[in-house]
């Protein structure tokens, strides 16, 4: 492929781009064999610590069952000051607008009256909840907690010296990850201290803080000390560490579905002294999973009556339920335009242009350029049901193109971005590999974040898929002070 | 505190303890076997290691009415993952536990449990265990140790922490009864008054053997400046308040916990907890050893299995 490639920071072979100037100074001294020893001992901490995701139907045979490390790598991703300032705008702008969105969609539907975006893409969405209409939430906010994956490639029809961010994905459900973007910057510390004396990273080890105060705020009127849970799903999801992490740091209990009960339209937890209102939960369980009398019957993971006690007021449920209408593949492509609609301004951050095979003229295009798209199931999510043209065999096309013509409003398709490269340990040295970007913004009183996100890394030479369940790593990500 | 964490710590402290006991048991079953005594004598004291921890017939499941060998005893109780009491089977399981409430432990707690777990399998290989079984057992001893180091160092001393103690005590209460069953079962016959010399320099062996797995043999010598009795180890063992693995000691424990914790559910429970103290406390050796010592033990685990179930029904698992 000869497409332009970015690198984070190498402008060149012989050129290093001048916020990386220092750390690229400091990387040629270090001998080989002490960031070997560096990479075993982080390897070492992460294995002790219990940083650690399950893997599904997976087995070791050294008796640590089914849990994996997330390959840490030990070359950080840096970010300027002042592309940070305003990657922050735009996220506060974007995070603002999709909440105006969700509580439109569940109130007054006044886009969909202005004829923006088309009834049927809302009303048809398996992710939209007839179960919130007219709910009021507290602050009107939704997405409490928002993973916004940022991509960066060279301008298109550029000669591949400057690059753009463009925003992928929203992730407005339950977003992971964060518990990494701070496990990896406090290695980073430990491993290599003198880094931080020399360079003014920004901290992010506050953000248990920030989440706190955010789902404070965000509690029923009728208590002045809320009790926060995080709820869930048990040890055996592939985030629980995340998770303990979490509750843990916060203070506050880890509750598992079987931990809670509702009398009264009242959420309790039982407690060694008996029953303990709940006023806040901050779920990292799925809708489909909240409350068995309303979405699955089934379900143990959730609690019955949830819903019924969280219209009446009495709870808040962290996301709320149904904020998945908005992070939506098929309604990615209206943000820019929620932005303007709500908010009466220009978006900051760039989408990436996207065909909708629900549009014929889109699908006609879509399906004559199959091997130079990124075509995505919809519903799609972690890095499956997804096909990179590029790089797919001709069967593989053949059956998404199948695919796609038997179902065109279930597919979404992209140009192939070339996601910008940041140099990496590999098996063979130091090598560029593509990256992502995924900040967590919070929303409470007010939308805020800390400075950085959690850096993933194709580690496979070429390959454009960053997530962890696909052999992806992850980066400490640094945000220069000036 | 939410009931689930509660009943994860319990059992934590509970695995780890058991863990902790059984490698004592079987050191001193293997140190006995060591002795010049005859192969029958060493027999009585495998099967009894398994009879009092009720194994005896998945053991003989497994290995047939002739596998009665130290070497399948051994594998049995230590790395035989399908045996819910091996060592193993503990250690995993008090793990599992820390896990489920990583986030109620302190960092250093967590590590240490989690440590001990990940390091298990290659101290079985690095430690000889084949040759030598007794490295594995004090290797297992030690991180007991410092689990319960590093819990009483670390740990805020709320609610978490008195359950964890309780699992702690109520074991101990246990496993300490079981191995005086199995011990002075072993002995039963001559256990009035030894016949010749040759028996009374074995029963030296025996009892001091007893003493050295619940590391109290320099205890009775300090406390009594005596020759070991049989009676004097029962004592020992049983009412010392101040020999912190007798059964007294670890009641009183069980009782201090309970106490902080108790709800509006658990008076009953704190009375029968108290009852089987006052018991302790109020009791005579010789008045045991009279009415007989078996007899007594058996009482005795038979109202610390009421304990732990009340305590369960009040706290861990609440029904109400």
């Amino acid at each position: 492929m000869s497409r332009p490639m970015f690198d984070e920071m190498n402008a060149s072979p012989s050129e290093v781009r001048a916020h990386y100037l220092k750390y690229a100074r400091w990387l040629s001294e270090q001998p080989e064999e002490v960031m070997l020893s560096r990479r075993e001992e982080a390897e070492m901490i992460f294995r002790r610590v219990g940083i650690t995701f399950a893997v599904y139907g997976a087995k070791d045979e050294d008796g640590s069952g089914t849990e994996r490390l997330i390959p840490f790598d030990l070359i950080p991703r840096v970010i300027p000051a002042h592309e940070w300032r305003r990657m922050e705008e735009g996220l506060v702008q974007r995070v603002t607008a999709l909440n105006r969105f969700i509580h439109d969609v569940y109130h007054d539907q006044e886009i969909i009256k202005a004829g923006i975006i088309p009834a049927d893409q809302i009303f048809q969405n398996a992710q939209f909840r007839p179960e919130m209409m007219g709910v009021d939430v507290p602050q009107q906010i939704y997405s409490h907690i928002s993973g916004i994956d940022i991509v960066r490639a060279p301008v298109p029809g550029g000669d591949g010296t400057e690059a753009e961010y463009y925003v992928l994905e929203d992730n407005l459900r339950v977003p992971s990850g964060v518990s990494y973007m701070l496990e990896d910057r406090k290695m980073m510390m430990r491993l290599f201290p003198e880094l931080f004396t020399e360079n003014r990273v920004a901290p992010v080890a506050h953000y248990p803080d920030l989440l706190l105060e955010t789902l404070r705020a965000v509690s029923p009127a009728t208590t002045a000390e809320p009790t926060v849970v995080v709820l869930t799903p048990g040890m055996y999801n592939s985030a629980y560490f995340e998770h303990a992490f979490l509750a843990q740091q916060m203070g506050v209990e880890l509750v598992e579905g079987q931990d809670l009960f509702v009398k009264d339209n009242f959420v309790y937890m039982r407690t060694t002294r008996g029953p303990k209102r709940v006023d806040v939960i901050y779920r990292r369980v799925d809708d489909d999973f909240l409350d068995p009398l309303v979405f699955r019957p089934n379900s143990t993971l959730g609690c019955a009556g949830l819903l019924s006690a969280y219209r009446a007021g009495n709870v808040a449920i962290c996301n709320a339920v149904g904020t998945g209408v908005a992070d939506d593949k098929s309604i990615y492509p209206y943000v820019p335009k929620m932005i303007d609609f709500y908010l009466g301004q220009k978006p900051i951050l760039n989408n990436v242009p996207t065909f909708m095979g629900r549009d014929p003229e889109d699908l006609k295009y879509i399906l004559a350029h199959l091997k130079d798209l990124v075509v995505k199931e919809v519903h799609g999510a972690g890095g499956y049901g997804m096909l990179v043209g590029p790089a797919a065999t001709a069967a593989e096309i053949e059956e998404f193109r199948q695919a796609v013509v038997a179902k065109p409003e279930g597919y979404i398709a992209q140009p192939t971005l070339s996601l910008s490269t940041c140099p990496t340990y590999v098996k063979s040295g130091i090598a560029p590999r593509h990256i992502d970007l995924r900040p967590f913004v919070l929303s409470g009183k007010e939308v805020q974040m800390v400075p950085g996100g959690l850096t993933r890394v194709a580690l496979k030479e070429g390959s454009l898929v960053v997530n962890s369940s696909q052999g992806g790593g992850t980066k400490d990500t640094w945000i220069l002070e000036n | 505190m939410l009931s689930r964490t509660a009943d994860h710590l319990f059992w934590m402290s509970r695995y780890t303890e058991r863990a902790e006991n059984t490698a004592r048991m079987l050191d001193v079953n293997y140190q006995t076997s060591l002795l010049p005594q005859s192969a029958a004598v060493a027999q009585v004291g495998w099967e009894g290691l398994l009879t009092i921890s009720e194994l005896m017939p998945a053991f003989r499941a497994k290995y047939g009415e002739d596998g009665m060998t130290p070497r399948n005893v051994l594998d049995f109780m230590v790395r035989d993952e399908n045996n819910p009491s091996s060592i193993i089977s503990c250690l995993r399981a008090a793990r599992e536990n820390a896990r489920a409430v990583r986030g109620a432990l302190t960092t250093e707690l967590w590590e240490t449990q989690n440590q001990t777990w990940l390091e298990l399998t290659r101290v079985l290989k690095s430690t000889g265990f084949e040759r030598d079984p007794s490295e594995f057992f004090e290797w297992v001893k030690f991180r007991s140790h410092l689990s319960r180091g590093v819990a009483i160092g670390t740990m805020l001393q709320d609610e978490a922490f008195h359950f964890y103690r309780m699992g702690t005590f109520l074991e101990r209460s246990d496993n300490t009864a079981r191995l005086l069953d199995v011990k002075f079962h072993a002995v039963q016959s001559d256990f009035f008054g030894a016949a010749s010399e040759e028996d009374q320099e074995y029963d030296f062996y025996h009892w001091s053997a007893i003493l050295r797995s619940v590391s109290a043999f320099e205890v009775y010598r300090k406390v009594y400046r005596d020759v070991i009795t049989p009676e004097r180890v029962a004592e020992l063992l049983i009412i010392r308040p101040d020999m912190p693995r007798s059964l007294a000691a670890s009641l009183n424990e069980v009782v201090n916990n309970l106490a902080v914790v108790g709800n509006d559910h658990s008076q009953e429970t704190q009375r029968r907890a108290g009852k089987l103290r006052a018991d302790l406390q109020f009791a005579r050796i010789d008045e045991i050893l009279a009415t007989g010592l078996h007899a007594f033990l058996t009482q005795f685990l038979d109202r610390v299995n009421d304990l732990g179930w009340r305590i369960s029904q009040d706290f861990l698992v609440p029904t109400h």
